[in-house]
């Protein structure tokens, strides 16, 4: 029986029938919609690219402090400790944590990013693509293909699930973000269609369930940090995928629970800052003489 | 939707719906009244009331109604800006009752007009007008929209239509909404296509319209 379109089943049969990656199934289908040529639709996501790049050097290049002093610098912290030679399980690993704080920390304090899919997840898609792709030394053209599966797996989720916290929970957002970059990775590093399918489930099945609980109702605790964990779970659910593991339940049955379990949760967990972390009383900033959250 | 919608729209931060919306909010506004405001007073709803503040919502609606892009980085300063150019703002706590936790009352006023909408952000930076003046619309902001205010009678859309075929403007959609019959009317119309001044003006020299106001589509950065 043939997969309804808008599936992901829909899309890898299309790219298995025509021997092409992913993101040359989701590159024609955008240009079909839109009207645009393909070359159009690459230089434009070049473009977006370049807006993500800049706020990844922001956030490590300068300590960002949000106007509620939650965010104070913390992707400039992790970087002086890279340098320092601080590192856990090796650079690679520890700059992909630093760039997903960075843009985040960048999104808090009102700088310039790409909501990808949303602002509050911004930082895991830049975060897990370009280091990895730094890492492995892919070049550009490679990367712009990248991000149209990235979005077209976004796409899937968006018609299947949902992608905004308020619906969904946190694992509609940063979960959704992981999930992209996940498939993302997989075809960058020269995947399978059906492995990009693999990495996806696994990378949504990590979150399931995962809560919005916006401190203060704003993009900054957990959020920032929670972009970190999206990034670093990409990395590990591309690698088990490229690795050959094969996920028991295809990305489309995953994500269609993630949308049934995110209408499940109640509300004070869905971005409305009523439960959750969101109702803790804020300690821990007399350490820091800076910010002004007790007040 | 498309892939641009979701890895996009370029924006400030921190939230589409409580920032970038916001912005449109404000730009869509400031296109519909046709010049810079001299004075808004702008009353925020449910969650824009509660966390806007923390994200930016009044700079992000500041910014719009000064034509600020949604990724404009002049943003956070958007009110700095305002009071630069000489507009008089003040934001209040307002109920509209059951519409979306994130909404906006604005009444505008310049020079020549005044302009009263009520708006949402309704996720991912989209947006729905859903009051201007006191009648009940549905725009979005994506289509280039003319507004015409007149008095309630037969033919008036088929007036519209004719001048708008003959141009050979594809219209995507047409709602008329009249306070009572034979009242005040507005026709909201969504086209494929920018009218050129000619058309606009050739609306405006309708008999009996009182009011010819145009939007153009609402772009998004980058």
């Amino acid at each position: 029986m043939a997969n309804p379109e808008g599936t992901l089943a829909f899309y890898r049969a299309e790219a298995e029938e025509r021997g092409v990656p992913l993101s040359r199934v989701f590159l024609d289908g955008e240009a079909r919609q839109s009207g645009k040529r393909p070359e159009v639709l690459e230089a434009l996501m070049l473009d977006r690219m370049n807006v993500m790049r800049q706020a990844v050097a922001r956030g490590l290049a300068r300590p960002q402090h949000s106007r509620s002093g939650l965010i104070r610098g913390d992707a400039a912290r992790m970087e002086r400790w890279i340098e320092g030679g601080g590192s856990l399980l090796g650079p690679a690993f520890s700059r992909l944590v630093a760039a997903a704080l960075s843009v985040a920390e960048v999104n808090a304090c009102m700088g310039r990013i790409v909501a990808s899919p949303t602002a509050g997840a911004c930082g895991v898609l830049p975060a897990a693509l370009f280091r990895v792709a730094e890492e492995k030394g892919c070049p550009d053209e490679a990367l712009v293909r990248a991000f149209f599966t990235a979005g077209g797996i976004g796409l899937v989720i968006e018609k299947l699930a949902s992608l905004s916290g308020a619906e969904g929970g946190c694992q509609a957002e940063v979960g959704s973000a992981s999930a992209m970059a996940a498939g993302a990775l997989v075809e960058l590093l020269g995947g399978s269609p059906a492995q990009v399918d693999h990495a996806v489930a696994f990378a949504l099945a990590n979150v399931m369930g995962l809560i919005c609980d916006p401190v203060r109702g704003l993009v900054e605790v957990p959020c920032v940090k929670r972009n970190a964990m999206g990034a670093v779970n990409a990395a590990a659910c591309a690698e088990m995928a490229l690795a050959g593991m094969e996920s028991v339940f295809p990305a489309d049955a995953v994500i269609e629970t993630m949308g049934k379990v995110g209408r499940r949760i109640p509300e004070e967990y869905r971005e409305t800052a009523r439960g959750g972390l969101a109702v803790l009383p804020l300690t821990g900033c007399d350490s820091c003489g800076q910010g002004n959250f007790c007040s | 939707m498309g892939i641009f919608d979701i890895i996009g729209p370029v924006m400030v931060g921190p939230s589409s719906s409580h920032t970038a919306g916001a912005v449109r909010i404000g730009a869509f506004a400031r296109r519909l009244l046709g010049e810079e405001p001299a004075s808004a007073v702008i009353g925020l709803h449910g969650s824009f009331a509660a966390t806007g503040e923390g994200h930016g919502t009044p700079l992000a609606l500041l910014a719009g109604l000064l034509d600020l892009a949604p990724d404009d980085e002049g943003i956070p300063a958007a009110r700095e800006i305002a009071l630069e150019r000489g507009l008089e703002f003040r934001f209040e706590e307002v109920d509209l009752g059951e519409v979306h936790p994130n909404s906006v009352r604005m009444f505008l006023a310049s020079e020549g007009t005044e302009l009263a909408v009520s708006a949402s952000s309704v996720g991912g930076g989209r947006i729905r007008v859903f009051d201007i003046d006191g009648f009940q619309v549905d725009l979005d902001g994506v289509y280039p929209t003319v507004l015409l205010a007149y008095p309630d009678r037969a033919g008036a859309v088929a007036m519209v239509t004719t001048i708008l075929s003959n141009a050979g403007m594809n219209i995507a959609t047409l709602k008329a909404h009249r306070a009572s019959r034979g009242g005040q009317a507005l026709m909201t119309v969504e086209l494929d296509h920018t009218p050129t001044a000619g058309v606009l003006n050739a609306l405006r020299h309708l008999p009996h319209m009182d009011q010819v106001r145009f939007v153009p589509r609402l772009g998004f950065g980058g």
